[in-house]
């Protein structure tokens, strides 16, 4: 069998049509098996979902009660039979709850990695490497310019500005689902143990790592008390990068911008969003990790979804693996 | 390297003042010598440091890399420098540490001591040695492109908030410092004496002047003072010691390279402060020209011929620091003015003049002066008191500007984007139009853009309307509503008036501030183009 007829790109998204399911796919469906919760690849409005427990509840949290019509929970390494297609999830790394998915027939299986990461982060389970013929891999930061430092390196960033910077309130702009928690999460684990205010916004999830054992310290919402203005002086704010453009941001003393993301490694990127403090933290692969992962996977075809396809197909080419774009629209890098 | 690679990283992207001085401050305070004189000359614009092209840099990369894939990385990018130290071998992952890299000092030594053919190589090893943010800092170093928002200035002050000097006396020891500078830390640390300067030659800081507000003159006797033109220049110190030529800014940026006609013109000894003015001197009968034609001259490393030609500059002098070697700022600006005008007599008349008194036995007749001055170059009178001692620094009482008003006019709010650091979450940086003939009838054309001028209560009223009003959004950017009978009139108050190439409205302003809210008019009542055409056309007729 040839893989595109067991999974082929569509406009609603990745499709198998043995098995009659999509991978995230970006318009509802029948039935969908979902990667993980960033609203990019997980959308509300399918009659079935498939995803791990953790998405499943992450989906529930962000669209409500009836995000779909029917949910059906896979554990890690189950194998689960979709109308004759063996499917299966593996931790990809990327967020809480976040899987690869495994697809398998006839002795052809295609890995779909969905968003990954290889660096550490004590807020999920680490990708685990899954043999296939076909790998689906991601390339957000799919150049060769893309290097992510040490996450706790460009912590410490943080934690000299604040020693720098005493009187100025540090926002740190986190994507809601996953950066904000593995941030504040590093924090901790570089020493830091005052009270960090959050967003609304990212109350919700915050709660619900806790509640899944991932301890965040004491978490504050970052709301006004008239009684004593000065709280956010040299406090550490975490919130939605959106919101600090926002009439929100002006509640605080003299605010320094951070924000953690990947892209903050293009020094453009930081000063066209008026970020005075980029720290370098992604939760998807960089140039080297990518290439290593392909290596070690070692597949015999790379198919690349969303981000910069060309460069890692290019360098596929030169060394001479089979490899192609897929081209899906509708990928955001939201958890990025 | 590593510590000044992540000043500069920081400062990049740090936009206010007070931020970047804390940057400087620590920086200085906690980087030992001789790496701390280095940085400073690098952000000062002082370090003389063996250049590298940029396809030698393009070259070592293709060396290691495939070409398809560095242009993929260069288009993301687009800057070389970056694009090299991002994508250098190595990479992130297997960083020499921080203490083990090379310092600033060993790198700008070892740049300095390489032969033409070492030079490739000697780059290559630096470039596997460094950090990627340390590795970036080298490169720009190197090309010679460190543009980080840090003026001579800004890191002159930043030495002052550490050791608690005063600016004036950092500055003059400075200029006659070579980096590292080793002598001008230790005393600023107090450990050790002030350094002696070997020669008057070098920069001074210079004497400022207040602005006149309502009730200064009243006070003063105007015998005591005598007044001169202010020209729409830029101010200068020429410095000129045992073969030692240089031309400075008003805040101590050597610009000597710039304009080799004037330094090459000095044909005297001493220290003169004045107005630096393209076209010809009052001797020489040619008109001073405008402060635009100054500007094709400004900025720039070096000059063309036919720049030489086009834009000849001269001093207008108007101040004696050094006669030869010899400190004459104690003496009386009389006595000052008549030693300068013997030197001047006897230098280059085509680059050199003393800038004319103006003769007056009252304010209020002064005052019809300024208002009418008799060449367009001129922006109002400057009032200096005859006893006074040269004094660096901006004292209240013996010197005083006195401008002619500024100009005002009614334009319409056309974009708003938001501002940076405090004003992050507000619309304060405002574009504007006026009304102009086009093909289609009357519309609003862009011709400015101000971004103070208000107070914080105003930006409240602005920030709402902007919220309220956006048609459209182009990344940071928002245009607003801006119709006939429904808009934001902003009264903009401005310094003058230039022909631009680069505005489509063909003019561009100086110094524009909002002066006022005018919540009582609508767009139909703003100003037209042709208002601003015409005070163009009154400058340059």
């Amino acid at each position: 069998m040839k893989p595109e007829a067991l999974l082929h790109p569509t406009p609603a998204g990745l499709f198998c049509p043995i098995g009659r399911f999509h991978v995230d796919p970006v318009r509802p469906v029948e039935r969908a098996l979902i990667t993980h919760g960033h609203s990019d690849h997980a959308r509300a409005g399918h009659a079935k979902v498939l995803a791990t427990r953790q998405t499943l509840d992450i989906m529930r949290l962000r669209y409500g009660e009836d995000f779909c019509g029917e949910e059906q929970a896979a554990a890690f390494g189950e194998e689960i039979d979709v109308d004759g297609v063996r499917v299966s999830f593996h931790p990809a790394g990327h967020v809480l709850g976040s899987a690869q998915i495994a697809i398998e027939k006839d002795g052809l299986r295609i890995v779909v990695s969905g968003d990954y990461k290889r660096g550490i982060d004590p807020t999920c389970a680490p990708f685990e490497p899954v043999a296939c013929d076909v790998f689906i891999t991601e390339a957000t930061f799919g150049l060769p310019v893309f290097h992510h430092p040490d996450p706790k390196d460009e912590i410490d960033k943080l934690l000299t500005s604040l020693k720098q910077f005493p009187e100025r309130s540090h926002l740190v702009g986190a994507y809601a689902l996953g950066k904000a928690q593995r941030v504040i999460r590093l924090i901790r684990d570089c020493g830091y143990s005052e009270p960090i205010f959050i967003h609304g916004a990212l109350a919700k999830l915050c709660d619900y790592y806790a509640g899944q054992g991932i301890d965040l310290g004491d978490i504050r919402p970052a709301t006004i008390e008239k009684s004593s203005p000065d709280t956010f002086k040299g406090a550490v704010i975490v919130g939605p990068p959106s919101a600090f453009q926002d009439r929100w941001a002006r509640r605080f003393n003299e605010p320094l911008i951070a924000f953690a993301s990947g892209w903050m490694m293009v020094r453009q990127r930081a000063k066209q969003g008026g970020v005075e403090l980029p720290l370098v933290i992604s939760d998807h692969c960089d140039w080297p990790e990518l290439l290593s992962t392909i290596k070690e996977i070692g597949p015999s075809e790379v198919w690349v979804t969303h981000g910069r396809e060309e460069a890692l197909v290019r360098w596929c080419e030169l060394k001479n693996i089979p490899a192609r774009p897929l081209h899906l629209v509708g990928y955001e890098d939201e958890g990025d | 390297m590593k510590a000044f690679a992540t000043l500069l990283d920081r400062l990049v992207l740090t936009p206010s003042r007070n931020g970047k001085l804390t940057l400087l401050a620590d920086y200085f305070r906690d980087t030992p010598d001789p790496d701390r004189g280095y940085g400073l000359a690098a952000l000062a614009g002082g370090l003389d440091l063996k250049s590298v092209k940029p396809a030698m840099l393009r070259d070592l990369v293709l060396e290691r890399m495939d070409p398809v894939l560095f242009q993929y990385s260069y288009d993301y990018v687009g800057d070389l420098a970056e694009t090299i130290s991002l994508v250098w071998d190595g990479g992130a992952k297997d960083v020499i540490d921080d203490d083990h890299q090379p310092r600033l000092s060993e790198v700008v030594t070892k740049m300095n001591s390489l032969g033409r053919t070492e030079v490739r190589s000697a780059v290559r090893d630096l470039l596997d040695k460094l950090d990627t943010s340390s590795r970036f800092a080298f490169l720009k170093l190197v090309t010679g492109a460190l543009r980080i928002g840090v003026s001579a200035r800004l890191a002159k002050q930043a030495l002052s908030d550490m050791s608690g000097k005063d600016v004036p006396e950092i500055e003059t020891l400075w200029h006659g410092l070579i980096p590292p500078y080793e002598p001008l830390f230790a005393w600023l640390e107090g450990r050790a004496e002030k350094p002696v300067l070997a020669t008057p030659a070098i920069f001074h800081s210079v004497m400022l002047a207040n602005p006149v507000e309502t009730g200064d003159l009243e006070k003063l006797d105007p015998a005591d003072y005598a007044a001169e033109w202010k020209w729409d220049g830029i101010r200068v110190q020429m410095s000129s010691y045992g073969g030692i030529k240089k031309l400075y800014s008003r805040s101590g940026d050597d610009i000597t390279g710039a304009f080799p006609d004037v330094v090459g013109s000095i044909n005297f000894e001493g220290v003169i402060d004045g107005e630096l003015l393209v076209g010809g001197t009052a001797r020489s009968n040619n008109p001073t020209r405008t402060f635009s034609d100054l500007q094709q001259r400004l900025n720039r490393k070096t000059v063309t011929g036919k720049m030489l030609d086009d834009y000849p500059a001269f001093v207008r002098a108007y101040d004696l620091l050094f006669e030869s070697d010899l400190d004459i700022r104690a003496e009386s600006f009389l006595e000052r003015r008549r030693r300068l005008g013997d030197i001047i007599q006897g230098a280059p008349h085509d680059r050199f003049d003393l800038s004319d008194l103006v003769p007056f036995t009252t304010w209020d007749e002064l005052d019809r002066i300024r208002i009418a001055p008799p060449d367009p170059v001129i922006e109002g009178v400057m009032i200096k008191r005859k006893d006074s001692p040269y004094q660096a620094g901006r004292l209240k009482g013996p010197w005083f500007k006195w401008k002619r008003d500024p100009y005002n006019i009614d334009a319409v709010m056309l974009y708003a984007q938001r501002g940076h650091g405090k004003r992050s979450s507000y619309y304060s940086d405002f574009t504007f139009g006026v009304w102009a003939e086009t093909p289609d009838g009357e519309e609003l054309v862009p011709v400015g853009k101000a971004y103070f001028g208000f107070t914080d209560a105003e930006l409240e009223v602005l920030d709402k309307f902007v919220r309220d009003n956006t048609v459209d959004r182009f990344g940071p950017v928002r245009a607003v509503r801006a119709e006939r009978d429904f808009g934001f009139v902003l009264e903009v108050a401005f310094e003058g008036i230039n022909r631009s190439t680069r505005h489509k409205s063909g003019v561009a302003m100086r110094f524009p501030r909002i002066a006022r809210l005018r919540l009582d008019k609508l767009p139909r009542d703003a100003d037209r183009l042709s208002t601003l055409t015409a005070m163009l056309d009154a400058k340059t007729g």
